[in-house]
């Protein structure tokens, strides 16, 4: 770990880091679903990750939240206390304990449980009350899981869903449905959100709130990814954009240069319509 | 009338024990969908550990209600051990393994510990000391129900009450019902999956544990078979009830203990196993979930 970070700390200088991913590879058999991806990712920035179905963007996050252990390369997080850590091989309540949340393309939500409760649960890899604790109710897991409901109402107020917090999951509407998501994984404080097709089913409406809610959480100071295919969203959010084809990325920059990018207008919409648009 | 009473309260008292056991089939069940067949081991394990502790005990002289208390507790702490154990080797390294797998496995574990028990203790049955004491002020009513009918009910009411409780207020009850609706979603949010899992054996093996020491006071005497019984009826009655589900683990409990003991009563004690399966056929025809279990619908 120290030797590492020593390496580190001397190419930084550029900007603040806050995960680096080192030829990321995944296969399936004899699939190869993501090949060799590098990629940095920079402190309080919204990157968002496009490219057409079946690019391996979800085996992306799925690798990145241990959902899935990588068959090669590096996953590298930079922590807010300037330790560097090694994320691959951990699993998934582990990763989520080193500061990275997501949420899912179909809402996974706990459909029987309240929306506080849902909330709440995000808390839980950071307190420390064991089972003793929450049999016995000593003081200071009442005064733990006071504090853990305060900050429950203060997130739910933050994505605007404080008139549901009795609500069971299930029983909200589509739009609520998914800023509960985002609430429950902001609930894990972590450093990095991970939104995987966040505006998708979402009407106009609904998708303008959300753009509004990601900018603000990012004004929190946390970095936020996001898998979209809105590109009106994408490009009035994302302040960087990588673009996956077949596994790999194919190309990465600023929102107006993607845009404009050859291989990327190849990827999205074919050879030969290029010289159309 | 005081007949009828009678045969509704000894019914309250199969209910409570079929109910300690099965809430242990329907706990794993609604955490992992696995029907843990060697759960009624666990419970027999109980008894011989309580029959093997009191009996030293005895021998060393400790006072009664020592003798009582440090029994159970040796029978819980032992039971639990066992199930959390059984989860780890049985069915810990099967998780992803298509669901029969680990049936095969719980049928295996469950036919290891029977005869298990029966190399290392006898096939014998054995006399089991009275741990419950026949109260004083009891005996008015002791021709209407036995002090120890008295314990195994309120004891089971306790339980049902904690258990009620810590799934509903406690940070681990709200870890094991997000593990149950989500294990994979459970994990992203922090849940130490596996611990929960393993939390959930052992207060499932506890329960069995207190349901065997009770029983087996009760009646006065075990062997290594009394599991596989006691399993199958705690079973029928978990998914009468509703498997998964902890009020229906109640509820068909106390369906079946009662059926079985007004049968017994009314007809004959030949066909209480004849009208308690009837019943759990009809109400399956009726309730195919259960009577409180959420049949699930498949989302397309």
């Amino acid at each position: 770990m120290k030797i590492w970070a020593k390496t580190l700390s001397g190419k930084k200088s550029n900007m603040e880091l806050l995960l680096e991913i080192n030829s990321l590879t995944m296969d399936f058999g004899g699939i190869r679903a993501l090949d060799h991806l590098d990629m940095q990712i920079a402190k309080g920035k919204i990157v968002a990750l496009i490219g057409p179905n079946g690019a391996g963007k979800t085996t992306f996050f799925n690798c990145l939240t241990g959902i899935y252990t990588p068959s090669g390369g590096e996953l590298i997080l930079h922590t807010r206390d300037q330790v560097v850590q090694k994320l691959n091989g951990l699993k998934p309540n582990q990763v989520t304990k080193r500061g990275l949340a997501r949420t899912f393309q179909n809402i996974r939500l706990f459909p029987s449980m309240t929306v506080l409760e849902n909330v709440m649960i995000g808390h839980h890899c950071r307190t420390k009350a064991g089972v003793l604790g929450a049999v016995f109710r000593g003081k200071k897991t009442r005064y733990e899981e006071a504090r853990i409901i305060n900050q429950s109402y203060e997130i739910l107020e933050n994505v605007g869903l404080s008139s549901f917090v009795n609500e069971f999951a299930k029983n909200l509407p589509y739009g609520a449905q998914r800023r509960l998501e985002i609430a429950r994984a902001l609930a894990t404080d972590p450093q990095l959100l991970l939104l995987d097709e966040p505006a998708a089913g979402m009407n106009p409406q609904e998708t303008d709130e959300l753009n509004e809610l990601i900018l603000k959480i990012r004004d929190q100071g946390l970095s936020i990814m996001l898998i979209e295919h809105d590109m009106r969203l994408v490009m009035s959010l994302s302040e960087y954009i990588f673009v996956m084809d077949y596994g790999k990325k194919i190309a990465e920059g600023a929102p107006e240069k993607i845009q404009n990018n050859p291989a990327v207008i190849k990827a999205y919409l074919g050879e030969d319509i290029e010289d159309v648009t | 009338m005081d007949y009828f009473i009678e045969l509704f309260l000894s019914g309250l008292t199969r209910s409570s024990i079929y109910a300690l056991i099965a809430l242990g089939y329907t706990m794993v069940y609604g955490i992992i969908g696995l029907i843990n067949f060697a759960h009624g081991e666990i419970y027999m394990i109980g008894a011989f550990t309580a029959l093997i502790v009191s009996t030293v005990l005895a021998i060393y002289g400790f006072p009664f209600f020592a003798i009582v208390a440090l029994t159970v507790l040796a029978a819980i702490i032992w039971s639990s051990a066992y199930g959390y154990t059984v989860e780890k080797i049985a069915y810990k390294p099967l998780r992803n393994a298509p669901r029969l797998s680990p049936l095969i496995s719980a049928i295996g574990m469950s036919i290891f510990l029977q005869n298990y028990v029966l190399l290392a203790q006898t096939s014998d049955f054995l006399p089991f000391p009275a741990l419950i004491p026949e109260f004083q002020f009891m005996e008015p009513y002791a021709h209407i129900i036995g002090s120890s009918d008295l314990v195994i009910l309120l004891t089971t009411i306790t339980v049902m009450v904690l258990l009620t409780l810590l799934i509903k207020y406690t940070k681990t009850g709200q870890a094991m019902r997000a593990t149950s609706q989500d294990k994979k979603m459970a994990m992203l949010v922090g849940i130490n999956v596996d611990k929960i899992i393993g939390i959930t054996f052992i207060i499932g093996s506890a329960l069995a544990a207190i349901g065997g020491v009770l029983i087996a006071s009760h009646i006065g005497q075990i062997n290594f078979y009394i599991g596989f019984i006691a399993g199958i009826k705690a079973f029928t009655a978990a998914v009468l009830g509703g498997i998964g589900s902890i009020p229906g683990a109640f509820l068909g409990s106390l369906i079946l203990g009662l059926t079985e003991s007004f049968a017994t009563g009314y007809v004959s004690s030949d066909y209480e196993d004849v009208f308690a399966f009837s019943l759990l056929v009809l109400i399956l025809i009726f309730r195919p979930a259960g009577l409180l279990g959420k049949s699930s619908i498949e989302k397309v």
